[in-house]
């Protein structure tokens, strides 16, 4: 009863999904308001019918009711209650249930929190929105319906695939797609920006809060997926250049660079058109993304099933959206008036240089996905391009991303000065410099990268202070000024800083473990140590544990520094009798933000065990520095609502904000 | 500056920047991607020691040895030809007998592999796409290889 319930509110969301992909288009034809309005409402409901869907989902699995094939291919009786929450997901056709839920929880979010927008912007967005909701509801409903029954209900169901058996599951998928269809409502608002024919500032002000929103998570998402990567999969390795991340990678890059070509748009009224167009290739990479990792071109840890006609199914979606969007662009983007005017050394000049560099970045990262794809395609040749591709094109369009970062913001809007921008940023080069001849002597010639990699993360979170010590007058005025000052300041602009510091904190710790993370891999018999980096590991012997639904080999290790005892590291390796895989569980030992990584190989005979033991200095930056970054988001959408909350904005958008 | 000195500055300041993509992307691209190989590939390609290839198959049933310090050493086949891969470290959780294998590393004179990087499956259900190719190619794949016993239903 249940599983029907969920299929039929499926259905239903699709029928009011049609409703809304025509009917508020209709009334934008002939100014109805009425019939405009009625994408509010829609969408309201469409969201409450997809959670009742996803609800009815939910709970087949936490009832464990195996006679519903996709709950008996990925659920066991036997699994503890949180993962038969987050296996909802852990499949294919939940994971796109996930998907529609989000997108439309961000469009009924539009349709509730948009009471500023014109109503008829408002009634295009919410129809572009519908039109992307049906294809998706039309995707699960004929190629991955999650309801299908089986004609007889088997006993005990398959179990979820033992790698997501874990907290991260919680996490990483509903973060990713809140990153990723939140930008869904950045295309729906350019398509309709299109079709309308018309933009202005007023137009990135009101996308800023659903872009930033969806920057967020995907920053958040993104991180979390790495660190799952990092401890679950057991090689240490936080970012393996594989599709499916890169897959993650490219939206990010592109959103990134939306956020800020947004900001020259809503500020000075310059860069629509290149705004309209990254708000389109957002998505565009967002659903290429889906297309990767769920149509099974790509084999991995993401992809859970093969099956062709759902990749040719998302692959016609993706022609329909990325085509058509690129198409109403060229045709309609000329039509839209050319914005102001500033020198290429300015704020927006700095801006411009950020997204130059980003899409380029972008654009090699999906040269270096795709080409295999292509050529294997093309040839039949089949080639692998790894982590080297990457570190030779990427990084180096990185570092003069880096290096220009501080001075954006020092840079005035429309004119700016470089060299009163440099003389500013001497705080920030001393810093570096320190830092830079601080490595290059504590660990001599042993390459520039580490030495100049320290120096340029160190300029960057700086710099981010020296842009606040700036605005807020800190060291120049008095102190009481300099509350007063910060107070003062937006929101935003705390945003701004906070987030690049953020960058910095994350390639702070990139530089760190590239440089100096260290490994041991030997083979231990009971009471045997080894030593890596000044912490002493011995293995005391091996235990069995059973679990809910597996069975675990525990090793038991004292670590020592100095000969004192600091503590236990026991990593373990799980069996699951249901899928007859096993995993490796790491034993990770934090110390500060560095961390002792140990991982299990075989066991052999004469009761030996191999072992993995890394030494991973300062690593915990790399995402603590994603979360600086969320948080700098976090402040400047905190000001965004102030802002939207201000009485008729609309109309004051023939104005610059004074600032 | 004029409007249109400005455009010239951006435009070519962005064309810039694209040569040097496309440049690094080039270079890298002749310099850092790896060809995937069967075995079968090997034996009929000859391709010249020193080479660094991927090499997928099944791990030949019987031939894995181990040895000391965590060196293994075992058959690469897509059952036609096998080829020897050597290793030095601890092999993923789903790394067996008979299972698919993905392994990366360069081609020595005596025509085995020396691999620094052993991929196994991620999932019991699925081979590594590679090998599900290449044993295609070779005619020893039957569909529904690769699915447990177990899974006899549907």
């Amino acid at each position: 009863m249940i599983p029907e319930l969920g299929h039929y509110a499926l259905v239903l969301a699709l029928a009011l999904a049609v409703v809304q992909a025509f009917v508020p288009l209709i009334g934008a034809l002939y100014r109805d308001a009425t019939l405009m309005r009625l994408a509010t409402s829609t969408a309201l409901a469409q969201f409450v019918f997809v959670a009742v869907s996803f609800g009815a989902l939910t709970a087949c699995y936490v009832t464990s009711d195996f006679s519903v094939a996709n709950v008996f291919e990925n659920s066991h009786s036997m699994m503890p209650l949180v993962y038969k929450f987050t296996s909802v997901w852990g499949n294919h056709e939940g994971s796109m249930l996930l998907w529609v839920l989000i997108l439309s929880l961000f469009g009924a979010g539009v349709a509730a929190f948009g009471g500023n927008l014109p109503v008829r912007l408002k009634a295009l967005v919410l129809a572009v929105q519908s039109w992307i909701a049906t294809s998706f509801y039309l995707f699960i409903l004929l190629t991955s319906n999650p309801f299908l029954r089986l004609p007889q209900a088997p006993f005990e169901g398959r179990d979820l695939n033992p790698i997501l058996q874990d907290p991260g599951l919680a996490i990483h998928p509903p973060l990713l797609y809140l990153g990723y269809v939140g930008f869904s409502i950045a295309f729906s608002f350019a398509i309709a920006a299109l079709i309308e024919g018309r933009i202005d500032a007023a137009w990135a002000r009101w996308v800023r809060p659903w872009t930033l929103a969806a920057w967020m998570a995907l920053t958040v998402g993104i991180a979390m997926g790495s660190y799952w990567a990092y401890y679950e999969l057991g090689w240490g390795g936080y970012w393996f250049w594989d599709p499916v991340e890169n897959a993650s990678l490219m939206p990010w890059l592109a959103g990134t660079a939306l956020l800020h070509s947004a900001v020259v748009m809503e500020k000075r009224n310059a860069l629509k058109i290149w705004t309209l167009l990254l708000a389109i290739l957002a998505f565009s990479l967002s659903l290429i993304g889906t297309f990767l990792v769920r149509s099974g071109v790509l084999t991995s840890v993401h992809t859970f099933a093969n099956d062709p006609s759902r990749g040719v199914f998302i692959l016609a979606i993706l022609v329909f959206f990325i085509g058509g969007g690129l198409t109403l662009f060229a045709w309609r983007a000329p039509l839209l008036k050319q914005g102001g005017l500033f020198a290429p050394i300015s704020r927006e000049g700095a801006l411009v240089f950020n997204n130059l560099f980003l899409t380029t970045a972008c654009l090699t990262v999906f040269v270096g996905t795709l080409y295999p794809l292509a050529l294997e395609a093309l040839t039949g040749e089949k080639i692998s391009v790894g982590a080297p591709f990457f570190n030779l094109t990427f990084a180096p369009l990185f570092v003069p991303l880096l290096v220009a970062m501080p001075f954006g913001p020092l840079l005035a809007w429309k004119r700016g000065d470089i060299y009163g921008a440099a003389q500013r940023l001497v705080a920030a080069f001393g810093v570096a410099l320190v830092g830079l001849a601080a490595t290059f002597v504590a660990h001599g010639a042993h390459g520039v990268l580490a030495p100049f990699g320290i120096g340029l993360a160190f300029f960057v979170m700086v710099g981010a202070l020296v842009d606040l010590a700036e605005r807020t007058g800190l060291f120049r005025l008095p102190l009481a000024t300099v509350k007063a000052r910060a107070a003062g300041l937006p929101r935003s602009a705390w945003g701004t800083a906070v987030a690049h510091f953020g960058v910095g904190v994350t390639v702070l710790g990139i530089v760190c473990v590239t440089s100096w993370a260290s490994e041991r891999i030997v083979s231990l018999k009971p009471s045997q140590h080894v030593s890596l980096a000044g912490y002493d590991v011995t293995f005391d012997g091996v235990g069995q544990r059973n679990g809910p639904n597996f069975r675990e080999m525990v090793a038991h290790f004292t670590v020592r520094r100095g000969g004192v005892v600091i503590g236990a590291m026991d990593p373990a390796k799980r069996t699951f009798a249901t899928r007859a895989m096993s995993t490796t569980e790491a034993a990770l030992m934090t110390r500060g933000v560095s961390q002792l990584y140990l991982s299990l190989g075989d066991t052999n005979e004469d009761g030996s065990v191999a072992v993995r033991l890394y030494h991973k200095p300062l690593v915990l930056l790399i995402w603590l520095g994603a979360v600086v970054m969320m948080l700098g988001g976090a402040l400047s959408l905190s000001d965004r609502r102030l802002r939207i909350g201000a009485p008729k904005p609309a109309a004051k958008s023939a104005l610059q904000p004074a600032e | 500056m004029t409007r249109k000195q400005r455009r010239l500055v951006l435009i070519g300041g962005s064309v810039g920047v694209l040569a040097v993509a496309l440049a690094l992307v080039l270079f890298s691209l002749s310099d850092s991607i790896v060809f995937f190989n069967s075995p079968t590939d090997i034996a009929e390609k000859h391709p010249s020691p020193g080479t660094r290839m991927r090499i997928g198959g099944l791990v030949k049933p019987g031939s894995l040895e181990r040895g000391s310090d965590l060196r293994i050493r075992f058959a690469v086949t897509d059952g036609n030809h096998d080829v020897t891969v050597r290793y030095q470290g601890i092999v993923p959780d789903l790394f067996r007998e008979g299972q698919g294998v993905v392994a990366e590393g360069k081609l020595e004179p005596d025509g085995t592999i020396v691999a620094d990087t052993v991929l196994a499956k991620h999932d019991e259900r699925y081979m590594p796409r590679e090998v599900v190719d290449a044993l295609k190619k070779s005619g020893r794949w039957n569909e529904g290889e690769g699915h447990m016993p177990a899974s006899t239903t549907q």
